[in-house]
Order: structure tokens, then sequence, then C-alpha cells
């Protein structure tokens, strides 16, 4: 009784959204670096005028977007983790699994390079050999897309990554390379984030270019039955306008004005086969 | 140092440019704090001076009770309403998360035991022997309780203050029910953390720093009030 009366006062103070306002809403739930890197900020409003839908973002962990989605809390997915996102898929949570684009990650380190991973061709080997030398690395250890791509990389390098030199942050990834900064560590991140901390970081790029650092990005519809009140046509339109030719050209020319190069490579039609 | 003179620059230039994102943000957390702080005095205001008054077994236990809530991790309080307000939710036909009245309903829960905690206290160091004394005066339960309250005003002003302070300085409580979606739900401490993520750190101080200059501005007109008659 009195949660409904506090609730109704703060309708009176015309906080609240008019009730129902939301069925004109999609929640996407996606991850730091989309929102991070700016595109979001492009990329959204440019959906809500063409739609008149309002577009509620919800940037966290890749972990944690694929969760909220799969308990029906959002109504479209941005991510960057193929392979628990295929999981989700079989699992009939999300459907309707397309390609939007990619950027890779890189693995970077303090300016001495103190064992020698630079000019590595392969990420596995310059992991290896940090970990056989016990060097200091900063993982994010917070089940986000780029710590996913991590584990898979040390799964691939054949190392159970434990001990004082690696180092769980549990943070994004703009907080992380500041403790891989100030702790003169190695550490992997994707391209985008690395560029816009060029001004407060000293960590060059010591590994990049193998396949398996390729940082791919999906969007994917909810399963109705996820639970109630699931914005299925919302969600559908977003997931249309993300790899919109219109779209993906703007995808195609973003952080040119700012880094000099695009952030992203858009690759809407292709399907994890291309990049395999 | 440097980069907090930076920030300092850049708050001035935010402000004095009149940037209109940033004016909206510092009267949305002005908005939302406000709010919140008024309805939990509408809730505290009456449950401190009834707790302060009552005898009942058990009453030990219940302030106990919200004297931890006066310390309220705001994540826990963030966590536990996000998980009511999800569509899947005990309230989730609302549909209230994500708007700011989201917000408001978290940090009620976050302020509303400190202004209740502060309350009770206040009532209570009044010397018991002078609501004796009002009622043999003839004075009515409701009026002894005005006049305690009245009496009380200094220590309340306080509570208001504080449940404030708790609300308008909290982040991961408006983050996680707020989702700091831009123009809709993004504050100033959301937008802290964001701009310290993109590495904007000097957008990330200058926005601390309207937040310190906010919470100072309220203060002394709520000190301006508590201290009027004497200074």
């Amino acid at each position: 009784m009195l949660l409904r009366l506090l609730l109704v006062l703060v309708g009176a103070l015309s906080l609240a959204a008019p009730a129902g306002a939301q069925s004109n809403t999609v929640i996407l739930s996606t991850t730091t670096s989309t929102q991070d890197s700016g595109l979001l900020d492009v990329l959204v409003p440019m959906f809500e005028k063409k739609t008149g839908v309002t577009v509620k973002t919800i940037s966290v962990g890749t972990g944690q977007a694929l969760a909220l989605a799969a308990r029906g809390e959002a109504d479209v997915a941005l991510v960057h983790a193929p392979s628990v996102e295929r999981k989700y898929v079989e699992e009939g949570k999300m459907q309707h699994r397309r390609l939007v684009m990619y950027n890779d990650f890189v693995i970077i380190g303090p300016e001495d390079d103190p064992v020698k991973i630079k000019g590595l061709t392969k990420a596995t080997d310059a992991l290896k050999r940090i970990a056989e030398t016990q060097s200091r690395f900063v993982s994010r250890g917070d089940r986000s897309g780029t710590h996913v791509l991590e584990q898979g990389l040390w799964k691939q390098a054949g190392v159970d990554p434990k001990g004082a030199w690696y180092i769980e942050s549990g943070q994004g990834m703009g907080q992380t390379l500041g403790i891989a900064n100030d702790r003169r560590a190695y550490t992997i991140t994707d391209r985008g984030t690395w560029l816009a901390f060029q001004k407060r970081i000293s960590l060059p790029i010591l590994v990049e270019k193998d396949k398996p650092l390729l940082n791919i990005y999906s969007v994917m519809e909810i399963n109705p039955a996820n639970g109630p009140r699931v914005n299925t046509a919302g969600g559908k339109a977003f997931a249309d306008f993300m790899v919109a030719p219109e779209t993906q050209a703007v995808i195609k020319i973003f952080g040119v004005d700012k880094y000099g190069q695009p952030l992203f490579v858009p690759i809407a039609g292709k399907t994890d086969a291309d990049f395999r | 140092m440097e980069l907090i003179g930076q920030g300092l620059l850049q708050a001035l230039r935010l402000l004095v440019s009149g940037d209109q994102e940033v004016w909206q943000i510092t009267w949305l957390s002005l908005r939302i704090s406000s709010t919140a702080t008024l309805l939990s005095l509408i809730v505290g205001i009456p449950l401190g001076t009834a707790l302060a008054l009552a005898h009942f077994p058990g009453r030990g236990f219940v302030v106990s009770l919200v004297n931890t809530g006066m310390g309220l991790p705001p994540v826990v309080v963030g966590l536990f309403v996000t998980i009511v307000l999800w569509r899947n939710g005990l309230l989730g036909m609302l549909e209230l998360l994500y708007t700011p009245a989201a917000m408001v309903l978290a940090q009620l829960v976050i302020a509303a035991p400190v202004v209740t905690g502060l309350t009770l206290a206040a009532v209570q160091q009044v010397p018991e022997k002078f609501r004796l004394q009002m009622l043999a005066l003839g004075a009515s339960r409701a009026q002894m309780v005005w006049t305690l309250l009245k009496e009380a005003r200094l220590p309340m002003l306080a509570a208001i203050m504080a449940g404030f302070g708790a609300v308008i300085s909290e982040v991961g409580a408006s983050l996680m029910v707020g989702g700091n979606i831009r123009g809709s739900t993004r504050v100033l401490t959301t937008a802290t953390v964001l701009e310290t993520s993109k590495g904007n750190f000097d957008t990330a101080i200058a926005l601390s720093l309207i937040l310190l200059f906010l919470m100072f501005l309220v203060n002394w007109v709520l000190t301006w009030i508590q201290q009027g008659r004497r200074a």
C-alpha cells in the first residue's frame, strides 16, 4: 500500500515515464566497448529518428548483457563473444544472430618489453612466453567479451593462468588499461579503447593481426518466450537497422575524424565461416 | 595535479558555455535526489518519531534494524530494487526499470533509514520530563508531538542533509536501476564513472567538481535554514 502510494507520488512529481510508454521503447543490452567508443552515440539517435522508437542502452560486460537478454530483460543484444553467443542460440534463448562488424584485439605491454614478445606473429606464443616467465599480466576477469577471448587464448596456449603475476582487475577496459600501465604489465585490449587511451598510457602494441585476435560483434534478437513484455518487434527493428546498408556505411567511417582510422569494419551479410 | 587543474578549467568551461548535456545531467541529479529525500522525510519522520516515543517488546531490535539501514550499501539496494523491477520481477508490470522513477525508489530505500534513524535520535534527545510536563499541562498528543519536532528541528535538518548527501553521492544503485542512459537516467555520479572509463579524466573531474559544488549549495541553503535565527 505504502509503496503504491509512493509510486503515485513519484508519478505526480512528473519523473516517471508515462505508464505504457515503454511499448515504444527498445532495451538494448550491449557491451561497454560499443558505448565507450562513442559508436552508439551516433547510431542510436539515427535509429530513434528513423523509427520514433526510444532506445535504452544498457552497457555492461558481454556476460551480463547476454544473461539479461536470456531472462527477457532486454529486447535486443549487441555483443562480442561468438563462442558464448552460439551457446545461447543453441539453447534457444537468442535467435537470428547476425554479424555486424569487427575490430581487433591487440596485446600490449611496457615499452621495454621485458620478455620480448614484440614481433611474435601468434598471440598464443606471446601468452605462453608471458606465463613461462611469470611476467605481470592484467586480465579483465569480468566475463566480458574481451575476457572470454583472453580465456580462449590461454586455453589454446595450453596455460592455466594462475599466480601473483596474473592480476584480475574485475573492471572495464579503461580501468584495466590504467592498472596495466601503473603496474607495467602486459594485457589484451580492443584496439578502439587502446586508441582512446593513447594520451594516458605508455603501453605500445606488441602483438597484433593474428586471426584469433579478431573481435566480432553480432546482433541477436531475443526469444519472446524468455519472459513477459519482451518487445520483439522493436528488437527486430533495431537488429535490422544494425545490418542495414546506411548503418553499415556509418560504421565504416566511424572514428576516422578522431583517430585518423576507423574503429570498426562493417561485415553485415558475412558468416562465421568467413573468419575461420 | 596538473590533471585536477585541467578538470577545474573544464568544469568552468562546461558551466559557462552552458553545455546543455551537463546542465541536464546536473538538473536531473538534483531532481531525483531531492524527490527521494522528500519522500524519505514523509516516511522517515513519522516512523522515527513513532519509534522514539513508543514502547513495545522488540523495540531494541527494530531500532537496531533502522541503525543498520542507515549504512545500507547502495549496490545491495540497487541489486534488489533491480530484481524487483525486472520484467520478470514482483513489480515488473510497472515497467519502471531504467527510468528516473526507479532511481528515486532506490534512493528512497537508501535515504529513508538515515532520516528515520536520525529523527529517532533527535526526538529522543528531548528530555522525557519535558514531554510529561506538556501532557500534564493539558496538551493533546498531537500538540505534544508537534512541539517535540519543533524542539528537535536542528538535528532534524541535519537528518535531511545526511539523507540528501547519501543519495546525491551514491553511484552503485543509480547505475544499476537507472542504466546510465544518456538524456534519461544519466546523473552526475554515473556520468563521472562513464567518463573515467572512457579515459576522459578532465571531464570526469569537472563533473565531480560540479557535484561537490551542488552538494555545497544545497547544504548551504539547509544550514542557513537551520542556523537562521542564530546567524
